[in-house]
């Protein structure tokens, strides 16, 4: 199935999808972030970065455990919100708006900034219900036939629907890791959002499941804003437009992907990224 | 390089591929000293050991291929070490195409042996030479030290070869035009002389990997271009030899 039809199709043909609006072009900035700061209680896990996110574009996030990636990755749809001695400073802008406001509402946020994450964890419901529920819950379907086109566009932009369209009802649990992963990517693009965040999305799959993935995220990228954090670094190499690399709690270099992995500037980048750390 | 790799056979591997880089470099470097010795004594005896011995830089090369391969599958090397794995190969390539031009000095060097001596374009072909053994010499110090303005030096000493060959063209052609039963030897060692300017080209373009290995990028200073033989026309006085007529 050809991504780009379907994307096509999908504007054209599905009025009733939300639209979000302050849509920017590819390449300008999709997200604005200035001296973001955030304290893990007394301990600081991240020292100011100054990071812009390019819209329709892959941004991977690279560095060593513990250098901050995913903490930095949580700001952008404040899951960190959910940790109680977890407190973000500094501004992130998400489309010029600050989304660090108290007055955001976050449900909101969330849905257009989505988030995939290390271990696959479909809810232990059937694979439509797993792509269902957030349009159901965010009001954006009106009736079953709406939910039944939704979910076969969102499985089918997430390269599932092949696999998947005559087994809707068995439990999403039951699929592979990668499948499951797949779905997992699925469920994030059906209430569609404009960010796609993924934590370590292919960590846990086999070469030929995180290919899939691979391919799935570059395909993604046309329609969506994608950041990324993952330990491989040929991944980030070969996913990203863009790389930036963390060091304890500090962004030591960011640019584009493959002047990271051939020139880059910094000693400790060219350090991580050769294997000489520590 | 700077700090030692995490995974110690790494940084084995990578000097494993400097020792092979070095080693044939040193052999290319002989094989000219030895060509152009062979030349100057002459003695086509050690013109012979020449030509058979470019097969080792030959296999060398083969080595270093294949090695280089395996260490970007099995390593999948990034940025400086990336850089260096690359600048290897290509620098064996190069080091091969050195080889090649000594043995061909080697080949001449054989026919020439049975015909007259000219003038001192021998001696000229042999300070040519000398200095481009310097500069391979120099180049590949230049590679081990990963040392830029050194490799930079090399790299504009091209221009004292391409002159001394621009003279030597011009030389060759007035012996010629001189006289006829000169043109079989000067021939040879037009293509000696033309041979031995390619090494040091070829010298510099191990210099530009250098450059290319510690900073990531081609020097972007123009190439010194001291070469002028391809322009070079030299005729025959009036009256001089009416047979000659003019030549470029």
């Amino acid at each position: 199935m050809d991504m780009t039809n379907v994307a096509t199709e999908m504007t054209d043909a599905a009025p009733h999808l939300p639209s979000h609006g302050h849509s920017q072009a590819a390449g300008e900035p999709k997200f604005v972030t200035r001296g973001v700061t955030v304290h893990y209680g007394e301990k600081q896990a991240l020292f100011g970065i100054d990071l812009d996110i390019n819209t329709n574009e892959v941004t991977a996030l690279i560095g060593p455990s513990g250098c901050g990636k995913s903490t930095y990755l949580r700001c952008l749809n404040r899951m960190n919100d959910t940790i109680p001695i977890c407190r973000v400073g500094g501004s992130i802008e998400l489309d010029g708006e600050n989304i660090l406001a108290k007055e955001v509402d976050v449900v909101h946020l969330r849905a257009r900034v989505g988030m995939v994450f290390q271990k696959p964890n479909p809810f232990p419901k059937s694979i439509y219900e797993n792509v269902c529920y957030g349009p159901r819950i965010h009001g954006i379907a009106s009736g079953k036939d709406d939910l039944d086109e939704i979910v076969e566009r969102s499985l089918e932009r997430a390269g599932l629907w092949k696999e998947v369209k005559d087994r809707l009802m068995e439990p999403g649990t039951g699929l592979s890791g990668g499948q499951q992963q797949r779905l997992c990517i699925a469920r994030a693009i059906a209430v569609d959002p404009e960010v796609i965040l993924m934590d370590e999305p292919c960590s846990a799959l086999d070469p030929i499941a995180t290919a899939k993935i691979e391919e799935l995220i570059d395909e993604l990228r046309e329609n969506y804003t994608i950041v990324i954090v993952t330990h491989s670094m040929q991944q980030a190499a070969r996913v990203s437009q863009r790389t930036a690399f963390f060091h304890l709690g500090d962004l030591i270099e960011h640019g584009d992907t493959d002047q990271i992995f051939t020139k880059p500037k910094n000693e400790k980048t060219q350090d991580y990224i050769t294997g000489r750390f520590g | 390089m700077s700090k030692d790799h995490i995974v110690k056979t790494f940084d084995d591997d990578l000097s494993l591929l400097d020792n092979k880089i070095a080693e044939m470099g040193g052999l290319a470097e002989l094989q000219l000293s030895n060509a152009i010795d062979a030349l100057l004594r002459p003695n086509a005896e050690k013109a012979e050991r020449v030509i058979l011995n470019d097969q080792r830089i030959d296999a060398l090369e083969k080595e270093i291929d294949s090695f280089t391969v395996q260490l970007l599958a099995l390593r999948q090397p990034m940025a400086d070490d990336l850089r260096i794995i690359i600048a290897a190969l290509k620098i064996a390539s190069v080091l091969e195409r050195i080889g090649d031009y000594a043995k061909n000095v080697a080949k001449r060097t054989i026919a020439l042996s049975q015909s007259n001596n000219v003038g001192s374009a021998t001696s000229t072909i042999a300070r040519m030479g000398n200095v481009v053994q310097s500069m391979i010499k120099n180049v590949l110090d230049a590679y081990v030290s990963r040392d830029v303005e050194q490799a930079l030096d090399v790299w504009e000493r091209d221009e004292e070869v391409d002159q001394l060959h621009t003279s030597l063209f011009r030389e060759l052609l007035t012996y010629m035009l001189e006289e006829p039963r000169n043109i079989t030897a000067c021939t040879h060692l037009l293509f000696i002389a033309k041979n031995v300017e390619r090494i040091g080209d070829h010298a510099t373009s191990i210099a530009e990997q250098v450059h290319f290995m510690v900073r990531g990028d081609m020097p972007d200073l123009k190439r010194p271009k001291g070469d002028q033989s391809s322009f070079t026309v030299v005729e025959a006085e009036e009256g001089d030899s009416p047979d000659a007529g003019s030549t470029a």
